[in-house]
């Protein structure tokens, strides 16, 4: 963005929350892989008579949440219906919480564009239940048709309201991402975007430059994975700018959809006035009294978060992408934690499990959860490989086969048979390998000091791999200063 | 087998314990009875024959192997606005006409355990609003005293039913007055708990935070017994007290003597019906003649109740009734546009009266005007509250009128909601405090039932029972049912 502007977004993201049940009846939470209509009860689906019943477990996670984002935690709050009309909405009102959220004020510090540390300021923490899916399709004679799947009907949600303190897509993006690796330590969401479990919405405006931010802004829905929201911001930001050269005057207050197809942000409907909920107290459900004794025990079981991890990681000198990816992945981190207190170099353990083990996994179409390789199990390879039992290539071929079979390291190296480390058995095939290529012993002796590695190329083929490579090296170099 | 029909609940369990009738010809009598004179007064919306004989057999059974509890075998109504498994459940509305819950409401969960015989559903005012049962979509309910005039509302269909003997008992829900101002105006005995006494799952929501379910019954013995049944905590329901169970007739055949009751003056003022005034005044002799010292006290924000009652209960009711939409369940009207038919269901579903109540409470809760209505309600609701704190520190309970007419003509205020919610001026009060208040007969004026209405402190259930009992037996007002209904 040129300086003649400057950009103002803030994000609003809704995560459904990992509990058993959902927010205000006894039916499942987590209805991923069922039938449309199955996790449903007279209370999710907004029959008449039936009444809610908050869930603790969901008020827990909000208040954890609250708690990593340095909130203010709410000793009395309570629960207000937000009245509005829509098919998905089955009761018509949603139960939410308007002037007395659970965590109030708070902030998050993320890395800026240029590395440097920024802060967000948090707005609000509040608890919610999810609404019913719409599903729009065509029935079997090929007429337009709406369908309504209530098993997301009630899921809890918990809304994370930014301050406008992001003055770039990038900061966003970056907010973002920390804001998921949050939530995904403290176990409170799984952080996937694409399946609707962790939404976001933005605002954002542009203004020239030294004159104050107005009121307008314009939404944007619809972003269903991180670059998307980047990409959305990025546009919306160059289209603003585009309506300020042109008229001179800020864009029409709006909410735009992200287009993932078109890649870019389209208009869905003017805000005239803001949209009257009606809020009001849900006489149904008694305020809520947080007691300090709940707070005091979340606070004592705050697992280690992001920011703390970082900063072990980079004492061991895993920094940057290395990092990113770690903390991004709770499975691998744990799984690198767990090898750690079994092997002290804590960098070349980042190496294999970064550099090779993912890649292996990914190309298996595995994950750890499969349990085929261990913490201890590649651990154990790298002990192999530390006594110079197992060359380097070997171990990699090793590590494959683990991943593949769910083998052991020790089992896989003595089928491969181990490393050749024997001298006197070195020494016979270094000195077949010398006496078979009399021309390679006649370029090094003239000079070509490159015709050594031809060598060790042949000792290494001839043992299938097997040959410790530095005792070739030595061994070769020996028979060729004769 | 009439006869049979005139029986009290005490009475009814007494003769089946002793075997001197079984429950199945006690409900045959009771069916055979409906089916005479139901056509008449329209108490019923639905009677459950073929359920109600089944129940009364499994309650035989259970009374020969000598497990019958105070409710087994006994013939009972229930208030449309209760869910019924399997049971239609209509809330005497077009918008739920063909609903049938998969689920039943507490209080019938209970019944059913309790071995109680289901006769049918009791007509009401749509949604429970109105105070005549003028409302309710399909037909009228007509006082049994006087087929001219209206039941009262909105439990019109349980009090009627009751009053001329076409249950034993009834279960009604009281959100402003909607147990005792039938029940006044019928003849029986009407009693609605304190807030959070009874659960309200399974009650089709009017106002959340005023409506409570209560029994309608022919003697004060019997609320007590049916009260017990229903009272309990429900963890379905969060507002639903955890209380120890309680003997609500402990207090019965005590002496009342020394007990305080309070006189509000501001429930004896203009627009009270000189006769029912004349009758209220006589009990209050009674309860003198009886040890008891009548109090003079005042409720200063009486003359608030009506709008705080008017700006809260639809502003709720609003609410509660936008799930009424027609997507999933209940009417709908096709459209091809999915908000045409959401709006086109509604319009179609909905009587005068709901619609009426969903605009005043949509209005109160709008921006602009939530301040000056709805919030204004809730801070008058506190000096409501506040005023009956007081008002109990000098009395143990209150005595006043349940209404301040006798039972009026049908269609007298139906075209006149302000004159028709005046009808609940007297009742409202102990709904916006959330306190125990009953209705018992306590004379008639030109023919037709008087009612009393004594409200209690939190949790006094206890009290106003006993009072109550009292009155009862020295008033000598036991249970008639009215000769020109039958």
């Amino acid at each position: 963005m040129a300086k003649d502007f400057y950009t103002v977004i803030g994000l609003e993201v809704h995560a459904q929350l990992l509990t058993a049940s959902k927010m205000f009846c006894s039916c499942r939470a987590d209805v991923a892989d069922l039938e449309p209509n199955t996790a449903v009860c007279p209370v999710c689906l907004g029959l008449p008579g039936v009444l809610p019943v908050a869930n603790r477990a969901a008020v827990e996670m909000t208040l954890r949440t609250g708690l990593a984002l340095g909130c203010e935690i709410a000793d009395a709050t309570k629960w207000d219906r937000k009245n509005y009309s829509y098919p998905d909405l089955v009761k018509w009102y949603q139960i939410s919480q308007y002037d007395l959220p659970l965590c109030l004020g708070g902030q998050l510090e993320v890395a800026g564009p240029d590395g440097e540390p920024r802060r967000i300021g948090i707005t609000r923490v509040h608890l919610e239940e999810d609404t019913a899916r719409m599903i729009h399709d065509r029935d079997p004679d090929g007429l337009e048709r709406s369908l309504v799947d209530v098993n997301r009907s009630g899921i809890p949600l918990m809304e994370i309201v930014s301050e406008p303190d992001m003055d770039s897509p990038e900061l966003a993006g970056s907010y973002l991402r920390e804001l998921r690796d949050i939530l995904v330590h403290l176990e409170v969401s799984s952080g996937e975007m694409q399946e609707g479990a962790f939404r976001c919405d933005a605002n954002i405006s542009i203004w020239p430059m030294g004159q104050p931010m107005g009121n307008s802004k314009v939404e944007i829905k619809n972003m269903n994975s991180f670059r998307a929201v980047q990409r959305a911001l990025a546009f919306e930001e160059k289209r603003q700018r585009q309506v300020w050269e042109e008229t001179g005057s800020p864009p029409v207050q709006e909410t735009r959809g992200w287009s993932e197809a078109r890649g870019q942000t389209l208009s869905q409907r003017v805000k005239e006035d803001a949209h009257d909920y009606r809020y009001f107290p849900d006489p149904d459900l008694p305020p809520l009294h947080v007691a300090g004794e709940i707070v005091q025990r979340l606070r004592s079981q705050m697992p280690p978060l992001p920011r703390q991890i970082r900063t072990e990681l980079a004492e061991v000198e895993i920094v940057g992408a290395d990092a990113d990816q770690l903390i991004s992945d709770r499975a691998l981190l744990a799984f690198f934690q767990e090898a750690r207190a079994l092997y002290p170099d804590a960098r070349r353990l980042a190496n294999r499990v970064l550099n090779e083990l993912v890649q292996h996994l990914r190309a298996e179409g595995s994950s750890l959860a499969d349990g085929r390789v261990t913490a201890g199990g590649l651990v154990e390879l790298l002990e192999l490989e530390d006594a110079g039992r197992i060359s380097v290539r070997m171990a990699a071929e090793i590590l494959k086969e683990m991943v593949v079979s769910g083998r052991s390291a020790a089992d896989l190296a003595s089928q491969m048979g181990e490393q050749i480390s024997d001298a006197d058995a070195l020494g016979g095939i270094v000195r077949e390998v010398i006496a078979a290529n009399p021309q390679a012993v006649a370029d090094f002796r003239a000079g070509k000091k490159q015709a050594a590695g031809f060598l060790v190329g042949q000792v290494m083929k001839a043992t299938r791999g097997k040959a410790n490579p530095g005792m070739v090296n030595r061994e070769i170099a020996a028979e060729l200063a004769q | 087998m009439s006869q049979l029909c005139s029986l009290s609940l005490a009475e009814t369990r007494a003769g089946l314990d002793a075997g001197e009738f079984s429950s199945l010809e006690v409900t045959c009598a009771y069916l055979e009875r409906i089916e005479a004179l139901n056509p008449g007064l329209g108490a019923y919306l639905l009677v459950t024959d073929e359920l109600a004989k089944e129940q009364a057999r499994a309650a035989d059974k259970r009374i020969a192997a000598g497990s019958a509890g105070p409710l087994t075998g006994v013939p009972i109504a229930l208030k449309d606005v209760l869910a019924t498994r399997g049971i239609r459940t209509t809330c005497a509305s077009r918008m739920l006409s063909e609903f049938v819950p998969p689920y039943d409401a507490f209080v019938v969960e209970r019944l059913r355990e309790a071995g109680a015989v289901f006769l049918g559903k009791a007509n009401m005012d749509e949604f429970a609003m109105g105070s005549s049962n003028e409302n309710s979509a399909f037909y009228p309910v007509r006082n049994p005293w006087d087929l001219d005039r209206v039941p009262g509302g909105s439990s019109g269909g349980s009090a009627a039913a009751v009053a001329a003997d076409l249950a034993v008992a009834a279960l009604g829900s009281d959100t402003g007055g909607s147990i005792r101002q039938p029940a006044a105006l019928c003849g029986t005995v009407g009693l609605k708990p304190t807030y959070g006494r009874v659960s309200r799952y399974g009650l089709v929501a009017f106002a959340s935070s005023l409506d409570q379910i209560g029994p309608i019954t022919k003697t004060v013995r019997d609320a007590a017994t049916l009260l017990g049944a229903i009272a309990g905590h429900d963890p379905r329901d969060s507002t639903s007290l955890s209380l120890a169970p309680e003997d609500f007739e402990s207090g019965f055949g005590r002496s009342i003597a020394g007990l305080r009751i309070g006189v509000p003056v501001e429930y004896f003022a203009a627009g009270l019906d000189p006769r029912v005034e004349s009758a209220v005044m006589d009990a209050i002799a009674l309860f003198a003649d009886l040890g008891a010292e009548p109090v003079r006290v005042s409720l200063p924000h009486t003359r608030y109740a009506l709008s705080t009652y008017y700006l809260l209960a639809p502003a709720e009711a609003s609410s509660n009734l936008a799930r009424f939409h027609g997507v999933r369940y209940g009417l709908r009207v096709e459209d091809d546009d999915v908000d045409a038919m959401m709006s086109r269901t509604r319009g179609a579903g909905f009587g005068a009266e709901v619609k009426r109540r969903i605009m005043l409470g949509t209005y109160a809760l709008s921006a602009g005007y939530y301040d000056a209505f709805y919030l204004k309600a809730q801070k008058a609701r506190t000096l409501i509250r506040a005023d009956f704190d007081q008002a109990f520190e000098q009395c143990d309970l209150l005595l006043a009128a349940t209404s301040p007419t006798t039972a009026f003509e049908l269609g007298e205020r139906s075209d006149d909601p302000l004159s028709m919610y005046l009808s609940d001026v007297l009742t409202i009060p102990a709904n916006i405090a959330g306190l125990p208040a009953m209705s018992i007969p306590c004379g008639f004026a030109e023919g037709l039932p008087v009612g009393m209405q004594l409200i209690g402190g939190e949790l006094q259930e206890g009290t106003l029972l006993q009072a109550a009992n009292a009155f009862e037996r020295a008033a000598h007002v036991a249970h008639r049912a009215p000769a020109r209904a039958v």
